[in-house]
């Protein structure tokens, strides 16, 4: 009786969610037609969905395997790399390609392709330095692949290999977001797609991650978060599983950085620093270690604070206050450290701790307050 | 000496050195089939260290280990060990605390599981996925903690912790358990359950026990045979009567035999003669 209870609202509580993510995706979409493309707004939803994806990618990693990698910047900029080279048009390799006679890759693939290869570079790289890598544990583990990320950057540069990567000079002229908006008969866009895109392909990469995690090799990976040798003791073969997940965040942290190229419409390795390895880092410990939700939410406040709301910081009215003398160029950030700290201080474990946002959630927060508020009546009643 | 079809585990003239140190100095011992045989001795004397070369978490300085007839192959990692038949629990809990009760005795089910990451992912093994949490539900419903499943491990009061993590370790389906100070912290009732659960499990799921104990009621009462180890040697071997009257035991470990037991002390000054070649098959 309980149990076939419990079933059915489990399945409402299912319904629930899948609704909210779906009212989501509409919401986007109309916003897209109603509201202007120089809206802020737009910034936010289509970095703030990029970002999202490349912070649940280290979450897999460092949130849910234990594993304490950097590398996130180093694989963005592989799969950066790949799309870029492998999709710009033909006609334009000679312009991009100036000092290097039109470049040695003449040929392009669709951009869905290009973006699962993207992943698989940053893949196949990951299984690379996995070997050595792998071995070491925590701060050194970080450190190395901090290493080879800042190793990738410099190596993208380097001349000798400029007909392929174009080296110090910019990628360009790749198919960007905009180019999927659908334009009519006169020639203006009809249909708004650029923010809805890396909303669908940022959210179908999450929807596998969160697929993974539930299954029986996601239950592996956070045995050994909990405890490396007795999951080793448990039969979980250690190295097989950091390996996985190891590539297959680097997988998605690849085609995260082949959608932020498109968003930015220009690559340049030297863009790839730590500082962007940090700021995802960030993300993902403000949003809560083990919590998707968590740094989807992290992602979007942080970018929203970060290039929206705080903006006036810099330039000299905040709030309708108008005080030039105090709110100029680098006032924000030294604002939005502070409220990083706060966040820290108040939330230890990440606004979402290593639990999820959901409709189960918000039903027992609901019950919650209303069980309170009925035992206070009857408290009352009582008297 | 145990080369015997009915051998289970068998240790060959096993030493165990960390740098200048000798944990484990030349053991040899075996464990037969269905038997609950104890390893005892005072602290510091190699018994974990003994624990943790035969599930492959050291490497042995020399000598051997050997499981079911065949040696254990040097330098293999101890997942592979626990998927040959060979399961254990800690002297300090190790228990994924973040983990729910069932998610625990899924992930001791995962090498067990036909599936790969593709396949578990995209959902094409689901009842592969059913069927290990249809056993796993069995198991806590026969130790008696499904009612807990959803529970979060480290939030359970500290035996049934304990209880949880021998529960995980006969989730990996072994011939053999390797207890270590599984009574640790237990007070003497739960002691006395803990006894009747290890023989029940023995019974149930046909297995063969060896555990590291200091309770000695606990060891004496359950035990088939019983080893003693004092600074990594092997220094008595044989059933809890003749473990108890043995003067080398006694003064290394078990301490002298109290007044009202005069009649153990005759004996135990015999043994004394002997020093260490009692023998369980003699």
């Amino acid at each position: 009786m309980n149990n076939i209870k419990h079933r059915r609202n489990k399945k409402i509580l299912t319904a629930v969610n899948v609704a909210l993510l779906l009212a989501i995706y509409v919401a986007v979409f109309v916003a897209e037609q109603v509201l202007p493309q120089t809206s802020m707004l737009f910034v936010v939803l289509k970095k703030g969905s990029i970002y999202a994806l490349i912070a649940v990618s280290m979450n897999l990693l460092n949130g849910f395997t234990g594993l304490f990698s950097l590398g996130q910047a180093g694989f963005m900029l592989i799969g950066a790399y790949v799309y870029g080279i492998f999709t710009i048009p033909e006609e334009f390799r000679q312009s991009v390609y100036q000092y290097f006679d039109g470049g040695v890759i003449h040929f392009t693939v669709p951009v869905v392709i290009a973006l699962v290869m993207a992943g698989a570079a940053a893949a196949i790289f990951a299984a690379l330095i996995g070997l050595p890598v792998l071995r070491l544990k925590s701060d050194y583990l970080a450190i190395a692949t901090l290493g080879f990320a800042e190793i990738l950057r410099a190596l993208f540069q380097w001349k000798i290999i400029g007909p392929v990567t174009n080296g110090s000079n910019l990628l360009r002229k790749f198919p960007n977001f905009n180019d999927f908006n659908i334009k009519g008969a006169d020639g203006k866009v009809a249909v708004y797609l650029s923010t809805l895109i890396p909303f669908i392909v940022a959210g179908i990469c999450i929807l596998l991650i969160v697929l993974l995690i539930r299954s029986s090799y996601g239950r592996a990976f956070r045995a050994i978060r909990d405890d490396e040798i007795a999951a080793e003791a448990m039969g979980v073969n250690l190295f097989k599983h950091k390996q996985l997940a190891f590539v297959i965040s680097s997988f998605f942290a690849g085609v995260g950085g082949a959608l932020l190229a498109m968003y930015q419409m220009a690559i340049q390795a030297n863009a790839f620093t730590s500082a962007m390895t940090y700021e995802i880092l960030l993300i993902v410990v403000i949003g809560g270690l083990g919590s998707v939700t968590g740094s989807c939410l992290g992602s979007f406040l942080f970018i929203a604070a970060s290039e929206w709301w705080l903006r006036g910081l810099d330039g000299g009215t905040f709030l309708g206050i108008n005080a030039p003398g105090i709110f100029r160029a680098g006032f924000r950030k030294v604002v939005f450290a502070v409220i990083i700290m706060l966040v820290v201080l108040f939330y230890r474990k990440g606004i979402m701790g290593d639990s999820e946002f959901s409709a189960k959630r918000i039903a027992e927060r609901f019950r919650r307050i209303f069980m309170k508020r009925k035992s206070k009546i009857e408290v009352v009643e009582n008297e | 000496m145990a080369t015997d079809k009915n051998t289970v585990l068998a240790i060959d003239n096993l030493t165990m050195k960390f740098g200048g140190v000798t944990a484990i100095d030349d053991l040899s011992l075996h464990v037969n089939r269905g038997e609950i045989v104890a390893l005892i001795g005072p602290n510091g004397a190699g018994k974990t260290t003994a624990f943790n070369v035969i599930t492959g978490v050291y490497e042995a300085t020399s000598g051997g280990v050997s499981f079911g007839g065949s040696p254990i192959p040097k330098g293999i990692t101890p997942d592979k060990i626990t998927k040959l038949g060979i399961a254990r629990t800690f002297q300090n809990i190790r228990i994924f605390g973040s983990m729910t009760v069932l998610e625990n005795i899924l992930v001791a089910k995962h090498m067990r599981t036909k599936q790969n990451v593709l396949t578990a992912t995209f959902r094409l093994s689901r009842n592969e996925e059913k069927r290990v949490r249809r056993e796993a539900e069995e198991l806590l419903d026969d130790q008696g903690l499904l009612q807990m499943k959803d529970e979060i491990a480290s939030s359970l009061p500290y035996g049934l912790q304990r209880h949880l993590e021998i529960a995980r370790a006969l989730a990996t389906d072994p011939q053999l358990i390797l207890l270590d100070e599984p009574a640790a912290g237990m007070n003497p009732q739960e002691t006395q359950e803990l006894a009747a659960f290890v023989k029940r499990i023995r019974e149930k799921h046909g297995l063969t026990v060896f555990i590291i104990e200091h309770h000695m009621d606990l060891v004496m009462q359950i035990s088939d045979r019983i080893y003693v180890l004092d600074f990594g040697k092997l220094i008595a071997s044989g059933t809890p009567k003749q473990i108890q009257t043995n003067k080398r035991v006694i003064d290394a470990y078990l301490g002298s035999v109290e007044e009202d037991e005069p009649a153990d002390i005759k004996p135990s000054a015999l043994n004394a003669k002997k020093e260490g070649a009692v023998n369980a098959e003699s």
